[in-house]
């Protein structure tokens, strides 16, 4: 494990988001605050509507128009709420990246893979066109897709879901961010294909010393790759604790439940 | 008609089963199930386990005769199941139920729950009376948690795990042989997926049930499985005894898969070999020979060109060709 | 929000709503306390204009009929026409829809070239044949009518069924043993009503608009009884002289027409399954 240096890169305070409703509005979230360091990995475990999604979303700017938010987030010291979208566009991509869920929706289905890989240093890094091929290129092969000149020319859908999931990742990393969101990024692969996407991670983050920020429901995932967890419930953040200190010492009644309602399974190896 | 004692309850046999699909303009057969074989005793619940391509939702239907089938044969209570036409097909649905997938889904929008429960009732039990198909209903409403004042109300008003327990007390009310259930708690969160395992576990118990458990949750299948099978695109890869498939694992693929399963203790996690490379193949060109060998760290040219029969090992069948030496 | 209270909150659709039960009610009511009827001709009263004060409100028709009472007899037979012919194309479009959705294959296809062999049969020369033969026969409306307007409803049912069909529930009732004529009954039809309320909606003003062209034409309703159609026709020749012969008829017309389109419309926002959040 390298050298991990406690320089906080992003900073949230008693973020309140709030999405107007028909009838009533829905607290997304309620005084959230937390803090990632350079180079950590923080697993936000949560089920269903414990608001991590609509977390991740405000701290790209992502979130629509119309949700009220309240509070701070601060990356290296600098307020990213209420930021212009031409702002934005400086920290989203490139200092900030997002892996989503569902890569058949993230991506485009018009370009080719190498196109949108080479769009990020394109457009942020001023490479020229030959130049971002080839920076996408080396991407496609860093996240181990077979036969990378081929699939690089190929269309999203003709990928399966697991090499759509690298190429998402590959996306989030070309730009070299110091974050990286992942929004369960293995939920709906196949769990031979996840095994492998979570090594995909872990080797990334090696490599690149990216902080990560692993939003999932399934607690076996953290386990694996965070080092520090929090647990959400209904929009707020109940309990942080180191990875380890979580699992064997769980304080809130919530993630005691949690942890007794997964099942575990006494196997081999 | 009773089926003779010893004669397991389900009998599956060289089950093949095909579906038309366009690929690249051009109209393929895509061969969704081949050569399946198996067993299921009254009283025992079989798990069948697979990723994406597996087909073991394809083995559901196939079953319940929602899906044709190109191949193979299936025996039922001692009766070919696949030779069923009109009113005895239909009374053969007395027998065989279905848990789905989708709880919400499975229940049509527009009717009251109480009617979708009596249903069943009205279709097999024609000579009982409203009160007693009542008191049925609302027996095994208590039965699944639920309440009589659940009645009144229709599906989009339930919560997925309440709509899931819906869906297992119609299984349950015309008390079927065997119920075949369809990844019954893939749809539903962490908590919920715990409660809906208890209650099948509870009922297993109480009501001596046979279940053909689908799922891709290996540690469900543990809790709940007598014996499971493992499918590989379309294929069996092993069939074991629970204690034997989970500790001592023969086939290559099922050893992958249980060494793939996210463990909830970060020391056992980490302390994981890596996993198998590659990806699922298409189901539209599955490797010659042995299917799993693009996948395999043990493939020999042998897998290339022949394709493993289910052998016995121990207490295990294994359609590997160096199951044994590995 | 109840699927009700959306439509209530729908206020164009409750405004149509409440002028087409005005009209509807004024149309029974008004005749039976008026001393005029719709068909003795009143020689003294030829073409009156309408006076607000007067003895005929709206004035009269060439053979000095009480125009007002004329009208609100054409609102009777339009709407009469209108509702009967669309319930029985609804019953009809659906139960041939929901059959060869659900049924497919073979039945399937014979029962939708039938439906495409009716859309091809020229309207108007087939009505004005019916009238040759029949002659003019309230019930001719009904069967040209009848005939046709069914098939539109036939085929977006048949098309609701072969989605509805693949849906879980479908398999679930089929697993519960339910077979072809029940699932139909219970499980479809109930499903199919959202879509099958809103295009009936939609077909009383086509109906209506078809009854009175076809009155326009001189096909339908035979002298002295009156429908809208054959009001326009009459004030139409008389246009130039006595404009309000030609302007009430199609006025109430328009309006009727304007609000089933319009309660139509309501009903799908509230209703449309498919825009459901």
């Amino acid at each position: 494990m390298s050298q991990i240096m406690s320089q906080t890169l992003l900073q949230i305070r008693d973020l309140s988001i709030v999405y107007p409703g028909a009838r009533a509005n829905v607290a997304a979230l309620c005084d959230l605050s937390l803090e990632v360091a350079a180079g950590e990995c923080l697993g936000l475990v949560g089920e269903s509507g414990s608001g991590k999604t609509a977390l991740l979303l405000a701290i790209l700017g992502l979130l629509p128009r119309s949700a009220q938010v309240r509070g701070s987030i601060c990356y290296r010291g600098r307020e990213l709420l209420g930021l212009e979208a031409r702002q934005f566009n400086d920290i989203r991509g490139t200092r900030i990246a997002m892996v989503f869920q569902d890569s058949m929706s993230a991506l485009n289905p018009y370009m080719r893979v190498i196109d949108q890989l080479s769009e990020v240093p394109r457009v942020h890094g001023g490479l020229s066109r030959r130049a971002a091929e080839q920076r996408a290129l080396d991407m496609i092969e860093a996240v181990h897709i077979g036969e990378p000149r081929r699939r690089a020319r190929q269309y999203p859908h003709e990928l399966s879901g697991g090499m759509r999931q690298r190429v998402m990742i590959a996306m989030a990393l070309i730009g070299e961010p110091d974050v990286v969101l992942a929004d369960e990024p293995t939920t709906a692969l196949d769990v031979t294909v996840q095994a492998q996407i979570l090594s995909l991670l872990q080797e990334m983050r090696g490599r690149t010393g990216a902080a990560l920020v692993l939003v999932t429901h399934d607690l076996g995932v953290v386990a694996q790759l965070a080092d520090r967890v929090g647990v959400m419930r209904a929009g707020q953040l109940l309990e942080q604790a180191r990875c380890a200190q979580l699992f064997s010492h769980p304080q809130h009644p919530y993630t005691q439940a949690l942890l007794r309602a997964v099942p575990r399974m006494d196997a081999y190896p | 008609m009773k089926p003779a004692p010893q004669t397991p309850l389900l009998q599956v046999r060289e089950l093949r089963v095909s579906y038309a699909a366009r690929y690249r303009g051009r109209t393929v057969r895509l061969r969704a199930l081949d050569n399946v074989s198996f067993d299921l005793a009254g009283g025992h619940t079989l798990g069948v386990v697979g990723e994406s391509g597996s087909g073991k939702s394809t083995l559901a239907r196939a079953l319940l005769r929602l899906t044709a089938v190109e191949a193979g044969r299936i025996h039922f209570r001692g009766n070919d199941l696949l030779a069923l036409r009109g009113t005895a097909l239909q009374r053969m649905r007395a027998h065989l139920q279905m848990i789905f997938q989708d709880g919400i889904s499975a229940l049509d929008p527009r009717q009251r729950i109480g009617n979708i429960l009596a249903e069943p009732l009205q279709i097999f039990r024609p000579q009982w009376s409203d009160a007693q198909r009542l008191a049925s209903v609302l027996a095994m409403l208590e039965r699944v948690g639920l309440e009589a004042q659940h009645l009144q109300r229709f599906p989009h008003q339930f919560s997925g795990g309440q709509a899931q327990r819906i869906g297992i007390a119609r299984a349950l009310i015309v008390a079927p042989d065997l119920i075949v259930c369809d990844e019954p708690l893939s749809s539903l969160d962490v908590s919920i997926k715990a409660q809906i395992t208890d209650l099948l576990q509870r009922l297993q118990r109480e009501l001596r049930l046979s279940l053909l458990f689908i799922a891709h949750d290996l540690p469900a299948v543990q809790l709940l499985c007598d014996r499971v099978l493992v499918l590989y695109l379309g294929r069996v890869m092993e069939i074991a005894a629970r204690a034997a498939l989970f500790q001592t694992p023969q086939h290559p693929y099922t050893r992958a898969l249980l060494q793939a399963i996210p463990i909830p203790d970060p020391q056992r996690a980490r302390a994981r070999p890596v996993p198998i490379i590659g990806d699922i193949p298409s189901s539209l060109s599955p490797p010659s020979g042995c299917v799993f060998r693009t996948r395999c760290p043990h493939a020999i040219e042998r897998c290339t060109r022949e394709i493993p029969a289910l052998r016995r090992i121990g207490d295990s069948e294994v359609a590997c060709h160096r199951a044994g030496e590995i | 929000m109840g699927r009700w209270q959306r439509v209530r909150s729908h206020r164009g659709a409750v405004l149509a709503g409440g002028v087409l039960l005005l009209l509807a009610l004024s149309s029974v009511i008004v005749p039976a306390l008026s001393p005029y009827d719709y068909y003795t001709p009143q020689l003294q009263f030829i073409s009156l204009p309408p006076t607000l004060h007067g003895a005929h409100l709206l004035g009269t028709d060439p053979l000095g009929r009480d125009l007002l009472i004329r009208v609100l007899w054409g609102i009777r037979i339009s709407l009469l026409i209108g509702l009967a012919a669309s319930c029985i194309s609804v019953v009809v479009g659906v139960l041939w829809g929901a059959i060869a959705g659900y049924a497919g294959g073979a039945i399937d296809a014979l029962m939708m070239r039938a439906v495409d062999v009716l859309y091809s049969v020229p309207f108007v020369p087939f009505v004005i044949v019916l009238t040759v033969l029949f002659g003019h026969q309230l019930w001719l409306m009904f069967v040209a009518i009848g005939a046709v307007s069914w098939l539109d409803i036939a085929r977006i049912v048949r098309g609701e069924t072969l989605s509805l069909k693949r849906r879980e529930f479908i398999e679930a009732a089929r697993v519960s043993g339910v077979r072809a004529a029940r699932m139909i009954r219970t499980h479809i039809v109930p499903n199919l009503l959202g879509v099958v309320i809103i295009y009936a909606t939609l077909t009383v003003p086509s109906v209506i608009l078809f009854e009175a062209f076809m009155s326009f034409l001189g096909l339908g309703v035979r002298a002295p009884l009156a429908s809208l159609g054959s009001l326009i026709a009459d004030g139409a020749s008389d246009m130039q002289a006595h404009p309000h012969l030609l302007l009430v008829p199609a006025v109430v017309l328009a309006t009727i027409v304007y609000c089933f389109n319009f309660i139509g419309d309501g009903l799908r926002d509230a209703l449309d399954p498919h825009e459901r959040p």
